[in-house]
């Protein structure tokens, strides 16, 4: 085994991009991390792509084809493979990329992100949400991605005493960062009184508690570590990627306010990487919905179970704050792409180590931490990543 | 050897409309209606209820009165004019629903509002000449009335199931009398939305003719007379008919009393007179004797005589009764109504 | 969901049968084919849910799916049955009144229909006792 690290990235803009196509937002991001690492696709060995539902989309399978094709990489025969975890695909393309490094398997990887949302209807793409779920046993109950986790929030409400105020925050922060970043869907600044007085979507979630339809992609290239300095003055190192199961159904889990599989890829990943939790100075975490958020930072260990509603509240996590959450923006403001959103994550905690974030910069930042989660929990992979 | 009902089970959604609302929305005169007809409300069913739902919660309410498990039912016929399907049977349902499945006869019946009592008679058939041990026949309707129609203020939901057997008898079926012509009073073809009916000739050469002949070709066959009989149950299309043709008879209204529903039921079409005769069931103590005719359009009526016996005490409060699922009640407004009962088009 | 799929698991949304493992005691509904503790060790057999619980957390769903957008508002909840498996249901209630610990039995209820010329999905909801 030997270590990996990050030599190029690249990721497109956020939003509905009624003019590109899934191949334009992939060829893309793939071409603006090839520039970034200041490599040429020929050098390319192996390509892992996120994505968690071109089926449904855009009709379309076979799609670790369908990029390496359209990126001009069969003409090498690249081994292309599309891997699949709901909204956790794009973390699943980044470890799968690194073990095929760290395994000495391929020397040069590219890792990528994709999800095309809006070229079907709002009905259809909720639908095709609500395959993340159980589908036999939830979805066909009536039950909606935002319904289940409305069920946990409304459960850690219950238990912890979580306010309606401390929910909102998540957006209102993620909406603040996301303002500071030119990739993001949603640049604009909201209030608390905005996100409570936004349509129910389902009791208590708002139209702003939850994170939006999205188009886009994002890459990045990796190396092994004792390679990386032929392509980057900054290479990023990885420290750990790990990545945890369970349930797929919310009903069946141990805990509807945990989600113990990202407990488990966290403690995983931080004894790999033998680190500690305070030595983590940015994440990137899995904002789906402003629950998920406070159930992150939670489960993650950066607060105590039950704390995450108001440390977020006492800014303990908006940049400047004790610990940087979501400096992109987050699901809820950069937005989720749902297969492009694990790779976009590894994406901003490589600009910030490279003190690259602009107006988003946590300053001294060296160690970064990435958090996808698929589902309502039934995978979760974790990435620490570090200068 | 003794043979009739083993156990009942009654039906009813929670929703109703009150007869003032839908004369607010058409303009008629509520107490006029009120005293024409002698309803005062009706139920509605919910949006995700319709006769097959209606039929499973009335069966599954019979067999958990007298613990008799599903598996021991060996047919299943359900009567009804608001099947969901055209095509494919509510038995099979209803069997499923109560894991009666698969070795049972089933099939559904179809006569307006006495396809229920038809059922009854074929079970009464079966189980008499042993081709089963027990029969469950079932009446169940979301009657549909047309809107601004006078129908509207009386087509209400609900379901009664029954099963006939020779064991834990709770009340004999002693006699049965049927009386068919080819009349045309109400009608509904198929595809069409609501039923139509001849107006005042629903009235005389419709219900009257064939209830009268039904109950008296009954009394004829069994040598009885009105004063036999401790109960009286009709077919209810409203309060006014079953107590006109009682009196006819010479019941008095003392013995259709407790058998009359439909004031705050509605007429729940294949269920009235079998949720009627639930209503008797509930009270009825050991060696009363019950009379019944049902009616159904296009037409017919079916007669039959009932002795309670010693086993009724036993299960009679083991599920819920006729007055239990009449009280407590939610009232909907008409829009409300209207989109309960998919009247409005999407 | 399509015809087959939905009639497979039919004695199981019409009568709340699920299954049991008789080696550690453990229920399972909806069912389960292998007994996660257990494995192969396991001994599955089928067993029928009385159907009685309460209510362990609930949401009431505005935005809906194709399918049940017509039934909007309707209320959501993972139920817990007294033998101790979770499922998770529609409640036939008021948003209003859905409580956490609520005691609730079951109901056959429509689920849905493939529009008005499809298969109709009947099942199970939950009612307050």
């Amino acid at each position: 085994m030997r270590d990996v690290a990050i030599v190029g990235i690249g990721c497109t803009k956020f939003g509905e991009m009624w003019q590109k196509s899934f191949r334009d937002l992939f060829i893309e991001a793939g071409l603006m991390a090839l520039e970034d690492a200041g490599m040429s696709g020929a050098q390319v060995e192996a390509l892992y792509g996120g994505n968690m539902s071109s089926g449904i989309f855009i009709d379309q399978e076979h799609v670790g084809a369908l990029i390496a094709d359209y990126s001009g990489l069969t003409s090498n025969s690249v081994p292309s493979t599309r891997v699949e975890a709901a909204c956790a695909s794009g973390g699943l393309a980044l470890r799968s990329g690194i073990i095929a490094v760290a395994s000495e398997y391929h020397d040069i990887v590219i890792s990528a992100g994709i999800e095309k949302m809006t070229d079907v209807g709002q009905e259809k793409a909720m639908d095709a949400l609500a395959a993340a779920a159980d589908r036999e046993w939830e979805a066909a109950l009536g039950a909606t991605f935002p319904g289940l986790y409305a069920m946990m929030a409304r459960a850690h409400m219950n238990e912890f005493g979580t306010t309606r105020e401390q929910l909102a925050q998540v957006a209102v922060k993620n909406h603040y960062h996301g303002s500071m970043n030119p990739k993001a869907q949603f640049r604009n600044r909201i209030t608390i009184d905005a996100v409570i007085s936004s349509p129910l979507v389902a009791d208590p979630l708002r139209l702003f508690d939850c994170s939006p339809i999205t188009d886009g992609a994002a890459a990045v290239i990796l190396v092994p570590a004792e390679r990386a300095r032929e392509f980057t003055d900054t290479p990023i190192y990885v420290k750990a990627a790990a990545q945890a199961s369970d349930t797929i159904s919310l009903h069946d889990r141990r805990s509807l306010t945990s989600i113990d599989a990202t407990r488990v890829a966290a403690d995983r990943a931080f004894r790999t990487a033998r680190l500690q939790r305070s030595d983590i100075d940015v994440a990137e975490v899995h904002d789906c919905f402003t629950i998920a958020e406070i159930m992150a930072i939670e489960d993650l260990a950066f607060f105590e179970k039950g704390r995450g509603g108001p440390a977020t509240l006492a800014d303990e996590t908006a940049i400047g704050g004790k610990i940087p959450i979501n400096t992109s923006g987050g699901l809820k403001a950069c937005g989720h792409p749902v297969g492009a959103t694990g790779i976009k994550q590894a994406v901003e905690i490589t600009e910030q180590l490279r003190g690259d974030a602009g107006k988003r910069q946590v300053d001294g930042a060296e160690v970064g931490l990435t958090h996808n989660v698929g589902g309502t929990g039934g995978t979760v992979v974790v990435h620490i990543l570090a200068r | 050897m003794s043979i009739g009902i083993t156990t009942y089970g009654v039906y009813i959604p929670r929703y109703r409309i009150r007869v003032e609302e839908i004369a607010r929305v058409w303009g008629d005169n509520p107490n006029d209606i009120k005293k024409g007809l002698l309803v005062f409300e009706k139920s509605v069913p919910d949006r995700d209820e319709d006769t097959a739902t209606i039929a499973v919660e009335a069966a599954r309410s019979a067999l958990q009165r007298s613990g008799l498990a599903g598996a021991d039912i060996g047919a299943i016929y359900v009567g009804s004019e608001s099947h969901p399907y055209a095509v494919k049977p509510t038995a099979t349902i209803v069997a499923e629903a109560v894991r009666a499945t698969p070795e049972l006869m089933a099939a559904d019946y179809e006569f307006a509002c006495k396809a229920g009592t038809a059922a009854l008679q074929t079970c009464l058939g079966l189980v008499a000449a042993d081709y089963i041990k027990y029969g469950m026949a079932i009446g169940a309707d979301t009657a549909q009335g047309a809107p601004s129609d006078a129908l509207e203020y009386t087509a209400a939901a609900g379901g009664a199931a029954y099963v006939v057997g020779k064991n834990r008898v709770i009340a004999e079926i002693e006699d049965t009398y049927s009386f068919t012509t080819d009349t045309f009073d109400f009608w509904r073809r198929q595809g069409e939305l609501y039923p139509k009916h001849g107006g005042r000739f629903t009235g005389e050469p419709g219900y009257f003719k064939h209830v009268l002949a039904g109950a008296r070709g009954l009394l004829h066959k069994t040598r009885s007379k009105p004063e036999d009989f401790d109960f009286a149950v009709f077919h209810q299309p409203n309060g006014k008919f079953p107590r006109k043709v009682a009196s006819t008879l010479g019941f008095s209204q003392q013995q259709v009393k407790q058998g009359l529903v439909v004031e705050k039921l509605g007429n729940a079409y294949a269920g009235s007179s079998l949720i009627g005769l639930a209503s008797v069931l509930d009270v009825a103590e050991p060696g009363s004797r019950i009379f019944m005719t049902s009616f159904g359009s296009g037409a017919g009526s079916d007669s039959f005589t009932f002795r309670v016996t010693e086993e009724i005490g036993k299960i009679q409060n083991q599920a819920p009764t006729v007055a239990e699922l009449l009280a407590a009640p939610f009232y909907l407004d008409y829009a409300l109504y209207a989109k309960h009962k998919n009247k409005i088009v999407l | 969901m399509t015809v087959p799929r939905f009639w497979r698991k039919i004695p199981n949304r019409y009568n709340l049968i699920g299954t049991k493992c008789e080696n550690c005691g453990t229920y399972y509904f909806p069912p389960r084919p292998v007994c996660p503790p257990c494995r192969r060790k396991g001994v599955i057999r089928e067993y029928q849910f009385e159907g009685s619980g309460k209510v362990v957390t609930h949401t009431t769903i505005y935005s809906a799916p194709e399918g049940f957008s017509k039934m909007t508002p309707y209320v959501l909840a993972i139920v817990e049955l007294d033998e101790g498996p979770k499922l998770t249901a529609q409640i036939v209630c008021n948003p209003s009144e859905i409580k956490i610990g609520m005691r609730v039995k079951p109901v056959f209820r429509k689920l849905g229909e493939e529009g008005p010329e499809g298969v109709i999905y009947y099942g199970t909801k939950f009612i307050p006792v």
